[in-house]
């Protein structure tokens, strides 16, 4: 029960300080930092393969990539200099009114799964075995497998020729 | 021991920062990386659910959305560099008329 | 505290401090081959034919002052060797070196020769040989250097390049092995065909192999695709701000890279610990006599081979080495389904 509460509070508090944070760097290895402990989240409910592909995809892959587009555009501040005296949060107009939305979303969620009805404690089984989600993904679901891989074919070809530079 | 209450609101609280980083930043990119905390958000929904039923089809269709959110990060970066190219801002309200 | 769980704690403490000296013997070992290959002596002034060597160049690493350049970012300068180190070290955390053994008798229940036994092992290794990317490419940002941010960057290229390679390796070892544990994997591999070939999977999967130890030799950084870190065209790459115990963190981690993916192919491919003539409880030394000739396989390389332009290395990483373990992956998968069918 405390590892839950360790690895949530890092999620939470990792994914706080991603939206925070000036730097985009510092927002790229924080979202990092919550992977991880959503991964370890995953190992707890017994799923040892999501685990390690999100470190393998999420983690390693597509944070890698968000880190190679911050370092090559090396973009100056987003901020004005009247912006820059507040804090992020604290900004006026359309930017306050965007967190309450957020904040009453939460609330929101958080109501309607902590009124009435059992508090869903979890079925005793055993850990899902990388066989038996392999078995699944080749017989039930291989259509939307194989659709998959064209959906990265179609990227791959997309990012190519959207970040293509025109020679001049 | 954790409920599947407790995975649940986790991840609605995960939801709903990802939710306000995308209305908040003014940044192309934060607002991309609070778009994958929303989709991790998710795919921690689908593997808990997935755990209280005992079915694998959680973690199946976590796979997909992994393998989607990995396409979308592409191209919105690969968008997002081509707008830099234009504009040399990441601020979204460079962009907001229609002329190129 | 049960004898099993101090024996365990001790095994950890034990691989770890192997895992050190492996490092510092290898930095011998390189510098005396080196000199083997090309003809000269190399260090033989410090202890008995220079073993001493390793020793010394530590004292004078840690004696180094500590340089950090103004500009460089002081958090990211300071985390990126540390996250190449514990990435290097936390590979070797799931690779079996020996048979479950009871330490001649001392143990009730037998103590597997791995410090974590989980039954994803293979992916597990993968996943840590993604996150040590993120040691290389933040030294480079973090030093605020051209010479450092583009070795950083190329190098960074260059690994998650050869990641897939690696990868399409190891699925066609397991398209055989039917298994993500390591320990199973190696337990496959006991016994021989006709009592004189061994049942390695190297003889079964011979382009798997080689196209593991590339893209391996690869993913360390290490000749003919050193290019990065190449003291001719690139300063040091990545590292070149960095001095000292920083330095030597850095050093540290391509070496025990070195020994990890050397310990990741003795087990998928070169049998892990069996072998002739010895009893099982022996076996580790088995296993550490496949993983010196593949450390020697890698030393003799860097210092015979030229090394690959960057454009070289990238096309031959695109362009032969993932069609080729594409093919690799679709032949394997189609000879089990004919010979098991």
């Amino acid at each position: 029960m405390i590892l839950f509460y360790l690895f949530a509070a890092v999620a939470v508090g990792a994914s706080l300080l991603v939206i925070a944070q000036r730097n985009p760097i510092y927002s790229v290895l924080l979202l990092i930092a919550s992977f991880g402990a959503l991964s370890g989240l995953y190992v707890m409910l017994d799923a040892p393969f999501v685990a390690v592909i999100q470190i393998v995809v999420y983690a390693g892959a597509i944070m890698v990539l968000f880190l190679f587009v911050v370092m090559l555009l090396n973009a100056p501040h987003e901020d004005t200099e009247a912006d820059e005296r507040r804090h992020i949060l604290l900004r006026s107009g359309p930017l306050r009114f965007g967190a309450f939305l957020a904040a009453v979303l939460a609330s929101e969620l958080g109501w309607a799964l902590t009124r009435g009805g059992d508090a869903g404690a979890f079925a005793g089984g055993a850990t899902t075995s990388v066989a038996a989600i392999g078995r699944s993904l080749f017989t039930d679901y291989a259509f939307a497998f194989e659709v998959t891989s064209v959906l990265i074919l179609v990227a791959m070809v997309g990012a190519v020729v959207l970040a293509h530079r025109e020679k001049a | 021991m954790p409920t599947l209450n407790h995975y649940l609101l986790l991840s609605a609280v995960l939801f709903s920062i990802g939710t306000a980083g995308v209305f908040v930043r003014r940044n192309l990119i934060t607002i991309l990386l609070s778009i994958e905390i929303m989709l991790n958000a998710v795919n921690l929904t689908f593997v808990a659910f997935g755990r209280a039923m005992g079915s694998a089809d959680g973690q199946i269709i976590v796979f997909f959305v992994m393998t989607v959110a990995a396409a979308e990060a592409a191209i919105g970066l690969a968008i997002v560099i081509a707008l830099f190219r234009h504009r040399e801002s990441l601020n979204p309200d460079m962009f907001t008329q229609l002329k190129w | 505290m049960t004898p099993l769980f101090i024996a365990q704690i001790v095994l950890t403490l034990f691989v770890f401090f192997m895992l050190l000296n492996s490092a510092a013997v290898m930095v011998y070992v390189e510098r005396k081959v080196a000199a083997m290959l090309q003809q000269r002596l190399g260090p033989y002034l410090v202890g008995p034919k220079g073993m001493l060597q390793p020793l010394a160049d530590v004292v004078k690493l840690m004696f180094k002052e500590e340089l950090r350049p103004k500009a460089a970012d002081a958090f990211l300068f300071a985390l990126a060797p540390i996250i190449s180190a514990t990435c290097a070290f936390a590979a070797f955390a799931v690779v079996p070196f020996g048979a479950d053994t009871t330490l001649f008798g001392l143990l009730d229940t037998p103590l597997r020769l791995q410090v974590a036994d989980v039954n994803v092992a293979v992916l597990v290794i993968f996943a840590i040989a993604s996150m040590s990317v993120y040691g290389i490419v933040l030294a480079g940002w973090s030093s605020n250097s051209k010479y450092s941010l583009l070795g950083g960057l190329r190098s960074s290229a260059q690994m998650i390049s050869y990641e897939l390679s690696y990868g399409l390796a190891l699925a066609a070892v397991l398209l055989i092995g039917n298994s993500l544990s390591l320990s199973d994997l190696v337990n496959r591999q006991a016994g021989t065909w006709l009592g004189v070939l061994p049942r390695w999977f190297i003889f079964v999967q011979p382009l798997g192999f080689v196209i593991y130890m590339l893209a391996g030799i690869a993913e360390t950084n290490r000749a003919p695709f050193d290019f990065p870190e190449a003291e001719q065209e690139l300063v040091a790459g990545y590292h070149t701000e960095y001095s000292s115990m920083s330095f030597a963190m850095f050093f540290l981690a391509e070496y025990i890279n070195m020994v990890t993916v050397s310990a990741v192919a003795t087990d998928l491919f070169l049998g892990g610990w069996h072998g002739p003539f010895l009893p099982a409880s022996l076996g580790w030394i088995w296993f550490l006599l496949k993983v010196a000739a593949i450390l020697f396989f890698y030393v003799w390389m860097r210092w015979t081979l030229p090394r690959y332009r960057y454009d070289q290395l990238m096309t031959f990483g695109w362009k032969v080495l993932l069609p080729l373990a594409v093919v690799n992956l679709l032949a394997t998968a189609a000879a089990v389904l004919y010979f098991t069918a």
